[in-house]
């Protein structure tokens, strides 16, 4: 996974939070984690250790005060995933 | 949304979640008889839910210390251990601390949450990380939030992926602080210190262990998970509380660096709040002793605590991980939690309820807590309870 552009990281995530809550919707950049998604803060933290591995990086939670949307998310992970190489 | 709307919607969305489950959060505790008995309602129950681990809270000696400080130096410091506030009893209480521990420091702070939040945001700071357990307390959450430093998580009780971590971080590794705990608050369950700290020497990271729920439940002389691992030169710092073995309020630090000190002098939850209060000082200092020489309590409390788990775990019900004075039984939903809470209460026995978000990975939980003075007839008329409750479950 050396190469990987952002709309990878985005489809990629998108792909993985369907699959992640309860709610049947369709998951877009667009889509804002808390409020559409309803996912907790718990199930977060969980997914953050996921892309973590995923990615080989280390995401701050920190780092995910201004996260509101998938696209947001996907853009903080290029970005750490371009500063590490 | 204005401030107060959106409090009135997180009201409702809890009362959406679970109507009648309300009661069982800050229930009213009318009387207290002893440290196993208490009158809630008009019910005399079985408490068994407390963190008394040693059944210490009306201990004769404790009660006579707090009286005698009360007497002699008042109510209150009204000040902060920087201004007013600097006693000789916390000084005493700080040496006897570090005494016991064979450390050369030892700060008090006002409550075992400040403790963490104290020592995290003064060892660390913008630039450095934490990498703390996911199962870790709210205390250690807020710590790490209030240092500004960032903040990764490795999954609960899993040196390989801590190891993985901190491999990541390479050179970062240095101005890390671990944060773990000695017995997990929820789960019941003891970190793998061994490895763990072989992972910081190879790492040449900093170790802190929160010993809140084990100190004075392990270890010879009941320092905690350090003494029964015989860990005491690798840890940098141990923080615990006043407020569960020793039955009083506040916590500590201790550390074999000297610079610990130096935390007195830049951090805020020590500084900018007002110190214990004489009582609570004295009773902790009468309580640490009967800690020390209470071989014998925490015997009790172990024969306890192997005593339910075995018979919850005959019953059928699933439990966290290891038997110790937290038993946890895990539930599919918080709906089946609160039932046996309820059938519980009925049968006059208090338990701990914890839902998502406060349990890990979404569990819930009805935790009972062990106590070195509860007798065997009162473990075992709960575990009666509980295998005349398990169809609930089933
Ligand atoms: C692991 C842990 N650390 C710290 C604390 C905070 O202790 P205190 O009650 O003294 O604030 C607690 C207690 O809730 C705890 O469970």
């Amino acid at each position: 996974m050396s190469e990987v552009t952002q709309e990878q990281i985005t489809a990629l995530l998108c792909q993985r939070l369907a699959n992640f809550t309860e709610i049947e919707t369709e998951v877009s950049p667009e889509t804002n984690l808390i409020t559409h998604l309803a996912i907790d803060s718990v199930k977060l933290l969980n997914l953050v250790m996921e892309i973590e591995d995923q990615f080989d990086i280390s995401v701050p939670l920190n780092t995910l005060v201004d996260v509101l949307t998938v696209q947001d998310l996907a853009n903080l992970i290029y970005k750490i995933k371009s500063l590490s190489q | 949304m204005s401030l107060l709307e959106k409090l009135d919607a997180a009201a409702a969305a809890r009362k959406a979640q679970l109507p009648e489950g309300i009661g069982a959060f800050g229930i009213p505790i009318e009387e207290s008889y002893s440290a196993t008995e208490a009158r809630i309602g008009k019910r005399r129950v079985l408490m068994l839910g407390t963190n008394n681990y040693l059944g210490l809270s009306f201990a004769p000696e404790c009660r006579e210390a707090a009286h005698q400080a009360i007497d002699q130096e008042g109510t209150g410091t009204t000040g902060s251990r920087m201004a007013n506030g600097n006693y000789y009893g916390h000084r005493a209480l700080e040496r006897e601390f570090a005494e016991f521990y064979k450390y050369r420091e030892c700060i008090v702070f006002t409550t075992g949450y400040q403790a963490n939040l104290g020592t995290i945001s003064g060892l660390v700071g913008a630039g450095d990380i934490v990498l703390i357990d996911g199962d870790a307390h709210a205390s250690i959450y807020d710590g790490c939030i209030l240092s500004g430093a960032d903040i990764i998580r490795f999954r609960h009780n899993d040196p390989a992926d801590l190891e993985k971590r901190l491999r990541r971080l390479g050179d970062r590794s240095r101005n890390t602080l671990i944060i773990i705990e000695g017995i997990y608050s929820m789960l019941g369950d003891q970190a793998p210190l061994a490895e763990i700290v072989q992972i910081k020497n190879t790492y040449q990271s900093t170790l802190l262990l929160d010993e809140a729920h084990s100190l004075g439940v392990l270890g010879e002389t009941g320092q905690g998970l350090v003494e029964k691992t015989g860990m005491n030169d690798e840890i940098d710092f141990i923080t615990g509380t006043f407020s569960k073995s020793l039955c009083g309020i506040g916590g500590f630090c201790v550390s074999n660096h000297p610079q610990l000190d130096q935390l007195r002098y830049v951090s805020h939850p020590y500084i900018f709040t007002a110190s214990p209060s004489p009582a609570t000082i004295a009773s902790t200092r009468a309580a640490l002793k009967l800690l020390q020489e209470g071989r014998l309590l925490r015997e009790r409390l172990w024969q306890n605590a192997h005593r339910l788990y075995s018979s919850l775990e005959k019953s059928g019900y699933r439990l966290g991980p290891q038997p110790g004075p937290i038993v946890a039984i895990l539930l599919d939903n918080p709906r089946q939690a609160l039932t046996l809470w309820n059938g519980l209460m009925e049968h006059d026995i208090y338990v701990n309820l914890v839902l998502p978000p406060a349990a890990p990975e979404g569990k819930s939980l009805v935790r009972c807590s062990i106590n070195a003075a509860h007798t065997t007839e009162q473990i075992d008329q709960v575990c009666d309870v509980f295998s005349k409750l398990h169809p609930i479950v089933a």
